[in-house]
């Protein structure tokens, strides 16, 4: 482990499970009902990837707090306040454009992270991003393609996208605004200042999008509050409802 | 198993070539796409492995049904690939049935209409978790006694998309077990979820073998064909007989007063499924056929946006290549 405030590191580390967890718990609400059977295996893949790399984030965070909680615990049994998921993840999938256009803007932010903290002090989080960076390589390759193919398809489909996009871009700026976690991380040489990754991110999906014939809002309003637990959208208690259901009715099973 | 009651189409081809053509078969020639075939069977195989692939994809739904509410991270992961892996064996079958000359969309389209059926089991509910355990234990279970037999089939490209799919159902098979495991030796309440998945999903599972049929024609040409492997009531012994001693090892109890062993057949004697049921859930009527249907109804029509916006892109790209030459 890193030497670093260890009550940090475990903010830092639900920051990257939850994100996964939330993420891949939305994406598996589409199994069995996508547009096209490539696509339901398609979807079902990049939940199945999310929600293994969440039991390695959660599964180290449990270590290093260090209490007797497993990543169960830790996914099941903690309430909407204690989550530290962007607010961009938790947000309904809507219309399988706003599903894809969500999972770009993530796969995005993940494919310039995740290489980043391959070199991160502490070894296990460099492990941990090995293996995740190379699945967010092939998701962000699949769902830039997807937008594109969407973008520039037919006038439905682009206008479909546009909108996605507009309703999507207030949740993105969360992704870069650091706070004093991202700092000590920083300064441990954990992770990266997000903020230092905004120029990365802005050129890829510059690229992207524009290729999706797609045009970016010119607005820099973020919506914020995930990440550093001061709020959530109001879908996130219905989301986790469901999620924590069986764990809640049924304390001390195991299954 | 995922294809019942397959009527087989009469043929009127030429008594010549059909006799040549059972004697490949006789003598376990694989036939292939590019081969002569009798109408009927070519017909009678679009049918079997149609539904069979249909199965797959309507399969998704009682099982997706719990995958928002798995209870570990592990569960979740497991259920996820499961689901996934049926639908890619939709997708092997469609490209199987596709060699026959029909179009995936084609086949989509008779699914969703309710001009072609899928199996019956899943128009049955799955109401608490154990039933994930019990539709992997029983459901899988199933479709394995029926398909192990129907790697040997006579069409080429159905048979090997049987051996890649069986591989994988064994592995559902067993990891539905495995939760019917840990529920059966859980708490009160998890042995009970158990009991009450058995009690609901027997009698369906062995209607999925679907009625007798020894003395069917169709059966007759159909195995003559090498379609069909087995008869509906050897393959439903041979599932009763593998299942008993797995529910007692659970400690289960299995739905029926008249379950016991037959010394003399060396099988389980067992009470029938009730066939009037069976006929109704064929008709539309079993307590989730609306459910289903509607389901992929709305999948299919809510992505007619991303399909045809998918194929526009493609079609631009390609212009745009040919231009550039
Ligand atoms: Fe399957
Ligand atoms: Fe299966």
């Amino acid at each position: 482990m890193a030497n670093v405030d260890k009550e940090m590191l475990t903010q830092f580390l639900l920051r990257m499970g939850d994100n996964t967890l939330i993420l891949g718990h939305r994406v598996s609400e589409w199994c069995g009902h996508a547009p096209v059977l490539e696509e339901d295996i398609a979807l079902a893949n990049t939940a199945l990837d999310l929600i293994g790399q969440t039991q390695l984030w959660l599964g180290y965070a449990a270590e290093v707090m260090d209490d007797g909680k497993t990543a169960d615990d830790i996914a099941f049994l903690r309430d909407a306040w204690d989550f530290r998921n962007l607010l961009l993840l938790e947000l309904p999938n809507g219309d399988f454009g706003q599903t894809l256009m969500r999972q770009f803007l993530f796969d995005a932010y993940q494919s310039i992270l995740l290489p980043r903290l391959m070199k991160s002090s502490d070894q296990a989080i460099a492990e941990i991003a090995e293996k995740a960076s190379k699945e967010a390589a092939y998701h962000v390759e699949r769902s830039a393609e997807t937008v594109v193919g969407l973008g520039d398809g037919t006038e439905e489909s682009h206008k479909r996208m546009q909108a996605a996009l507009d309703r999507l871009w207030p949740y993105v700026g969360e992704m870069f605004a650091s706070d004093d976690v991202d700092a000590a991380m920083a300064a441990a040489g954990v992770a990266p200042d997000p903020a230092s990754l905004r120029e990365e991110y802005d050129a890829l999906i510059g690229k992207v999008l524009s290729e999706a014939t797609l045009t970016i809002p010119d607005s820099d309003f973020a919506h914020k509050g995930g990440r550093n637990g001061k709020t959530h959208t109001e879908h996130l208690g219905h989301l986790l409802t469901q999620m924590q259901w069986l764990q809640r009715a049924y304390p001390g099973a195991t299954w | 198993m995922y294809a019942q009651m397959i009527k087989s189409e009469a043929t009127t081809d030429d008594p010549e070539k059909l006799k040549e053509f059972q004697a490949r078969i006789d003598d376990d020639i694989k036939v292939e796409p590019r081969d002569w075939m009798p109408e009927g069977y070519r017909k009678t195989l679009i049918r079997q492995i149609g539904q069979h692939a249909h199965s797959e994809i309507v399969g998704q739904l009682p099982e997706g049904n719990w995958i928002t509410r798995a209870p570990t991270l592990e569960r979740k992961m497991i259920l996820l690939a499961k689901v996934q892996d049926e639908a890619g064996h939709g997708l092997y079958l469609y490209a199987a049935a596709e060699t026959l000359g029909v179009s995936r969309d084609d086949l989509t389209e008779q699914l969703l209409s309710g001009k072609m059926k899928y199996s019956s089991i899943f128009n049955y509910a799955t109401l608490n978790w154990a039933d994930i355990g019990a539709v992997g234990w029983l459901v899988d279970g199933a479709a394995i006694m029926n398909q192990v037999p129907l790697q040997r089939t006579s069409y080429g490209p159905y048979s090997r998309a049987m051996i890649r799919i069986c591989k994988e159902e064994s592995f559902h098979q067993r990891q539905g077990y495995d939760i019917m495991m840990k529920m059966a030796q859980g708490t009160e309440a998890q042995k009970k979820m158990a009991q009450d998945a058995l009690n609901r999903l027997w009698y369906p599972s062995l209607m999925m073998f679907g009625p007798s049929d020894a003395d069917s024609v169709h059966s007759t040409q159909n195995m003559a064909w090498k379609i069909k492997m087995n008869t509906n009531d050897e393959l439903r012994q041979k599932f009763v007989d593998q299942t008993v001693p797995q529910a007692e090892y659970l400690g289960l109890t299995i739905p029926d007063e008249n379950l016991t062993w037959n010394e003399k057949k060396g099988g389980y004697d067992y009470s029938d499924p009730d066939w009037s049921e069976f006929f109704d859930v064929l008709k539309g009527n079993g307590p989730c056929n609306v459910d289903r249907l509607e389901a992929r109804n709305k999948a299919w029509d809510d992505g007619a946006w991303v399909r045809d916006g998918l194929m526009a892109h493609a079609e631009k790209k390609r212009a745009a290549k040919t231009a550039a030459e």
